[in-house]
Order: structure tokens, then sequence, then C-alpha cells
């Protein structure tokens, strides 16, 4: 898709309820989800813009800006 | 591409939401959230009509104009509204125990009449918020906190419910299916007539916790591996249906609405009061 564009994927922590369905569902494997149940952005390069894990975190806790 | 961003639908100083760790709920508030921008409907336009439930908390974070009823009785209150002033665009965002369970008389009634409304139906096969009871969706033998050793009564297909009582628009999909789940909410706002969008949704807590399993991730992959397209359901055995539900659109016809018959039959005309 957009790959070259770049992608900054911020997760609020304060609606993040640390279900982990970012991390386990994006395809591209972006995420990490730390001990604590935290997902982190490791990744971010690797984004294909699908926006999948924005639309699918229950808590609206993912943004994803496409920085040009 | 479109400016109208979703964030303008919703109340986000009210988050965080009240709802369980990957509860369904948000991911069906956001997609709603998404089909009002991408329509371009302005929220003054719009009534968002809730019962009781853990989905019935979701009129708290949309911007629109909001009506909360009683438990069971946001059609009845959806009907009144659509016929006041029909040019609002209504629509009742229900639970299983809301649309037909305590409900289910205004639900085939609403469908019958085909009242130009839009019905959400989170259908979690219990009663969230009360402590997971069975409801009338929940599946033949499913365990529940009021049918521990598995549910005896078989559970309500909404679909064929409303496709036999006369709905325009009959869908279900799931917050698994999530670009599906937003285009057939469009699809149904747009509908003139009745239309139900069933999403059949994760709750962790009770339902998935008794049946499936506590975690998020499980419920999620529960629906991905069970919802199949309408025409693959439609190949398989018996006992592969009884293993999964079919997602898609079952009916979308153009049957006139109860207002357009009713001006039609009475010889009038209302505009609706503001
Ligand atoms: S999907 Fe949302 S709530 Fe769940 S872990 Fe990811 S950011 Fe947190
Ligand atoms: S937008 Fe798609 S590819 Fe990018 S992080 Fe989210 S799920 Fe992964
Ligand atoms: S009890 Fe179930 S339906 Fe209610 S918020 Fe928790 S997970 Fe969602």
């Amino acid at each position: 898709m957009k790959a070259k564009e770049k992608i900054r994927i911020s997760i609020d922590e304060n609606l993040c309820k640390r279900c982990g369905i970012c991390s386990e569902f994006c395809s591209e494997k972006v995420f990490l989800e730390l001990d604590n149940g935290m997902p982190q952005v490791t990744v971010p390069e690797n984004c294909i813009v699908c926006h999948l894990c924005d639309w699918r975190c229950p808590d609206l806790a993912i943004t994803l800006e496409v920085i040009s | 591409m479109s400016t109208n961003s979703y964030k303008n639908y919703l109340k986000e100083e009210h988050f965080p939401h009240i709802w369980c760790p990957g509860c369904g709920d948000g991911i069906v508030l956001h997609a709603y959230a998404i089909a009002l921008a991408e329509l371009g409907l302005a929220p003054k336009e719009v009534v968002t009509v809730t019962g009781i439930g853990c989905w019935g908390k979701s009129d708290d974070y949309v911007a629109t104009h909001a009506l909360h009823g009683t438990h069971g009785r946001a059609l009845a209150y959806a009907t009144g509204v659509k016929l006041g002033n029909p040019v609002l665009t209504v629509i009742a965002l229900m639970g299983d125990g809301d649309a037909v369970t305590i409900g289910g008389n205004h639900f085939i009634h609403a469908a019958r009449r085909n009242i130009d409304l839009t019905a959400v139906v989170i259908n979690n096969f219990n009663y969230g918020m009360t402590g997971g009871q069975y409801s009338a969706t929940t599946p033949l033998k499913s365990k529940t906190t009021t049918s521990p050793l598995g549910n005896a009564e078989p559970g309500f297909d909404i679909c064929s419910l409303a496709e036999a009582a006369g709905a325009n628009f009959v869908a279900r999909t799931t917050p698994f299916h999530v670009v599906s789940l937003k285009n057939l909410l469009k699809e149904g706002i747009q509908k003139k007539g009745f239309s139900l969008i069933e999403v059949i949704t994760p709750c962790p807590t009770y339902f998935g916790r008794y049946n499936i399993n506590s975690s998020p991730v499980a419920n999620m992959h529960w629906l991905k591996d069970k919802a199949v397209s309408v025409s693959r359901y439609q190949h398989m055995t018996d006992e592969d249906k009884l293993q999964h539900f079919a997602i898609g659109t079952f009916v979308n016809k153009d049957r006139p609405d109860f207002y357009t018959m009713y001006q039609q039959i009475n010889d009038c005309k209302w505009e609706g009061g503001r």
C-alpha cells in the first residue's frame, strides 16, 4: 500500500486496557506485547496502514498518523 | 478524501469507557462513529436511542442526539422519535436482551411495519451487565450464570426473525470483521425502511469465560474461526453449520416503509414538527 509513507502510531496509555488484540492481529507484527500487557510499537516502518489495529482496538486507544 | 473525522461523533472526554478489556462494544462504537462520519450526517441530524445493558451505555459516548430509554423499549422510543420528526436519522443501539428478549415484541413489529429505523443489535449471547444470565439468543447447551450446566432452550436467530417479520435490510457481522461492520452500518443507515445489523460480539467476562475463554484475543479468534460468508455457509453440511454462523447480507429490498404507506393511504403529508 503506502509503504514509503512515514507513520506515527501512538497508543494512549490512559485508554489501553491491555487486551492484546493489536499485537495479536497486526499482520506486519508492528507491536510487541510487553510483560505488563502493554503493546509497544517496535517496527512502525513495517506498517501498511491497514488501520485494522486502530479500528479493532476496543478502547479507541490507537491513533495512526501519516507524516508526510 | 473526507475530512469529516469520526471524532466529531464521539464524546471522547467521557473515555475511558466502562466496558471490560476486550469487550466488543468499543469496536462497534468506533465503527458507528466512522460510519456516520463517512455518510456525512451532521450529529444534530442523528438520534441514537438506547435501552439498558452494557451496550445501553453507548449513548453516553456519542455526540449525536441521544435518548436513553428503559430496558427493551429502545425501538418503541425510536419509533416515536422518527414519526414525530421524520427528517431525523434514528438509530437504535441495543443488545440481545433489549432487542429480542425483553424487547422482542417491539422488534418484530418495528420490522413488520418497516419503520425507517436502523437497529444495531450487539449479540453477545447473554446479559452482561447484570452478571451473565442467559438471554433469548443464548445457544442451546451454552453455559451462563443461570444455566451453569448448559442452557435448555435454543436461541433466536435474530436475522431470520427480522427477515420473517419483513425488514428491508438484514445483515450480520462481527467486530473482528471491522471493515464489513462499518460498511454494513452505512448501508443499513442509508436504507429506507427497517434495517437490522446484528453484530456477534465478544463478552470475554461472561459468555466468553464460560464457553470460549476469558482472554480477549481468544474471543476474537473465535469470531474469526466461526464466521463464514453466506455463500460458504449455504454449502455446509448440517453438522458444520452447527459449528459456524453466516456473516453478510441476507435481505436487501425496497418494500415501502411505514411512513410512506401511511401518507399514501391517508392522503396526507406530514413533514414533522420541530
Ligand atoms: S487493542 Fe487497544 S486496548 Fe487492546 S492492547 Fe492494543 S491498544 Fe491496548
Ligand atoms: S495499521 Fe495495520 S499494519 Fe499498521 S500497525 Fe496497525 S494493524 Fe499493523
Ligand atoms: S460484561 Fe461483557 S458485555 Fe459487559 S462490558 Fe464486560 S465484556 Fe462487555
